[in-house]
């Protein structure tokens, strides 16, 4: 009998390879455990938004109120519509950065491309935090850059804005985020076929419009890529605001952060991390979609 | 057109890119230079070099104890990641179950959605099964979030593996157990040390997620945090040095294995996150 399954087993197919036990042993436990420690706890997310708190005890009383407090109140509309300023300018520059450097590697670079390739990888790996410091270090007022205008004497007083504002948010998440954004870009630039390239030239198109008509379209998943990502991670970030945001520089996250904390209003921080949650999800299937358009082949 | 001839003909690009380049490496220098500046982190030109602050450094324990928390957290959630991300990509190259597609999605979503959002729920969970928070709660963050670097990282490995293998073995009378020790396992070998290089860098530099699952106990991130609030000083500059070191040298590591095997190219992780 096994002989005979394995003669014809020439041409089976994993699912009959592998018995129903060795199947359960390899499902199960991170089926469980994922379960357990990770579809759970959102779920319980997903509840406490449609909760209560009452004299400061959580009330088991199901409502709409957090959602009806979150519209209502123009605070917070006003931090979301902030925050996704704030968001949409770290994605806008971060592309304004990434994709001319990714676009001069693959077409420019020359011998050097590895070795600068794994020079913007390097940042990528060092702390967030460690980078976030820096940036404090280097736009206080008495920080090196403001040193740096005075020893020159560009001004004579120190320039008060570059730190504690969101000014200061956006810079450092457009640091933190180029790298990001310049991955998936890179990628997509080095898959398009090189001829493709050529024959756009050959057959009289300049610069420009081989760009605009055959490499920007063709990079378009990859760009696409990276704008979510970025745009995605700034959107729910709390310690940028923290570190170098200042009141002026307070995003959403921040009052999740606040809610659940000093604030102690349970229910209402799960919903607008809900809020945040839906914003992300949609973001995603959407670019998910867009990017199947483009990259029809 | 060759390339060659067209990498000459572009001098506004090459500027471009170097101030991008400039852009990217300038906090990383400015922090370095600063550790080794007498007169604090401000200023320029930082002037008198001195080593006092990473002497400083050495003598505190503080930060030594959170170092240890941290290779404590980060150890424990390798070997979670790398067991349970080791089982689902199995599951995923072989099995099929119900719910097989809300898996995978879920699998992803801690690394997808921002840290807050997780590190939240997480809390949630710790209080709802009434867990205290401590390294045990950070430690339960950690290694579940990541096991998805591990599966992305191993299913890819397994979907280029070749099955004839694994068939020999089973057809010439190994068991399935001997088969996944002696055929599967080796042949992730790389894969594996490289997703375990991965989980325990990020697992070391997190913060977002630790925020809500911190005890009495500082991880590494957590304790430089402290100290953020309470002013800064050239000491964290120079802890900051040392990350900065350790975590390249973790990356020169990672792309040996790296490019020593057969399974996804390194950035394939992170272009599609």
């Amino acid at each position: 009998m096994l002989l005979a399954g394995g003669i014809v087993g020439g041409r089976r197919s994993s699912s009959f390879m592998y018995s129903r036990a060795y199947k359960s042993i390899v499902s199960l436990p991170p089926l469980f455990w994922v379960g357990f420690f990770l579809l759970l706890p959102y779920a319980l997310m997903f509840v406490h938004s449609f909760w209560l708190v009452r004299d400061g005890f959580l009330v088991h009383q199901w409502n709409l109120q957090n959602y009806h407090k979150l519209v209502a109140n123009p605070l917070y509309v006003e931090v979301l519509l902030r925050t996704m300023r704030i968001a949409a300018s770290v994605t806008l520059l971060s592309l304004l950065l990434g994709y001319p450097l990714a676009y001069y590697l693959s077409f420019h670079a020359g011998a050097r491309k590895e070795l600068l390739y794994q020079l913007v990888i390097v940042p990528l790996w060092v702390s967030y935090l460690v980078r976030g410091y820096a940036w404090k270090t280097i736009l206080g007022s008495d920080g090196v850059l403001n040193g740096f205008l005075q020893y020159f004497h560009f001004t004579h007083e120190p320039v008060g804005f570059l730190l504690y504002s969101p000014f200061a948010v956006i810079v450092m998440l457009t640091h933190i985020y180029t790298p990001f954004v310049f991955l998936p870009i890179y990628a997509a630039l080095e898959h398009i076929p090189r001829p493709l390239v050529e024959a756009s030239q050959d057959l009289g198109a300049g610069q420009r419009a081989t760009f605009l008509r055959v490499i920007l379209p063709l990079s378009m998943p990859g760009l696409l890529a990276g704008a979510t990502f970025a745009f995605v991670l700034s959107l729910g970030d709390f310690l940028a605001p923290l570190l170098v945001g200042g009141p002026s520089g307070t995003m959403i996250a921040n009052i999740v952060q606040s809610l659940f904390g000093v604030a102690y209003d349970w229910p209402l921080g799960a919903a607008v991390s809900v809020c945040i949650l839906l914003i992300t999800v949609t973001l995603l299937f959407l670019t998910e979609r867009l990017e199947k358009r483009w990259s029809f082949k | 057109m060759t390339g060659a001839k067209s990498s000459r003909r572009a001098p506004v690009l090459t500027v471009y890119a170097a101030v991008v380049f400039a852009f990217i490496y300038l906090p990383i220098v400015v922090l370095v230079a600063y550790s080794f500046n007498r007169d604090g982190v401000g200023g320029f030109p930082p002037r008198h070099l001195t080593f006092d602050w990473y002497r400083q450094l050495f003598a505190d324990g503080a930060i030594w104890d959170a170092v240890l928390n941290s290779l404590i957290v980060a150890g424990a959630s390798v070997a979670l990641a790398l067991t349970l991300g080791l089982l689902a990509a199995l599951a995923l190259d072989r099995a099929n179950f119900p719910g097989k597609a809300l898996f995978r999605r879920l699998v992803l979503l801690p690394l997808i959605l921002p840290g807050i959002i997780t590190g939240l729920s997480l809390l949630m969970f710790a209080v709802f099964i009434t867990l205290p928070l401590s390294l045990l709660t950070v430690f339960l963050g950690h290694g579940t979030a990541l096991i998805s670097v591990t599966t992305t990282e191993l299913f890819a490995g397994l979907q280029k593996m070749d099955r004839a293998q694994e068939e020999a073995s089973l057809d010439l009378g190994a068991t399935p157990w001997q088969t996944f020790w002696r055929i599967t396992l080796p042949n992730l070998k790389l894969s594996l040390i490289a997703a375990g290089l991965l989980i325990f860098t990020l697992s070391m530099d997190e913060i977002a997620v630790t925020f809500f699952l911190i005890g009495r106990d500082n991880t590494l991130p957590l304790e430089i945090w402290g100290r953020l609030r309470r002013g800064i000083t050239p000491e964290i500059n120079a802890i900051s040095t040392l990350i900065f070191a350790v975590s390249v040298a973790l990356i020169v590591v990672w792309y040996r294995v790296r490019t020593r095997g057969l399974g996804t190219e390194p950035q394939e992780l992170l272009e599609r996150p």
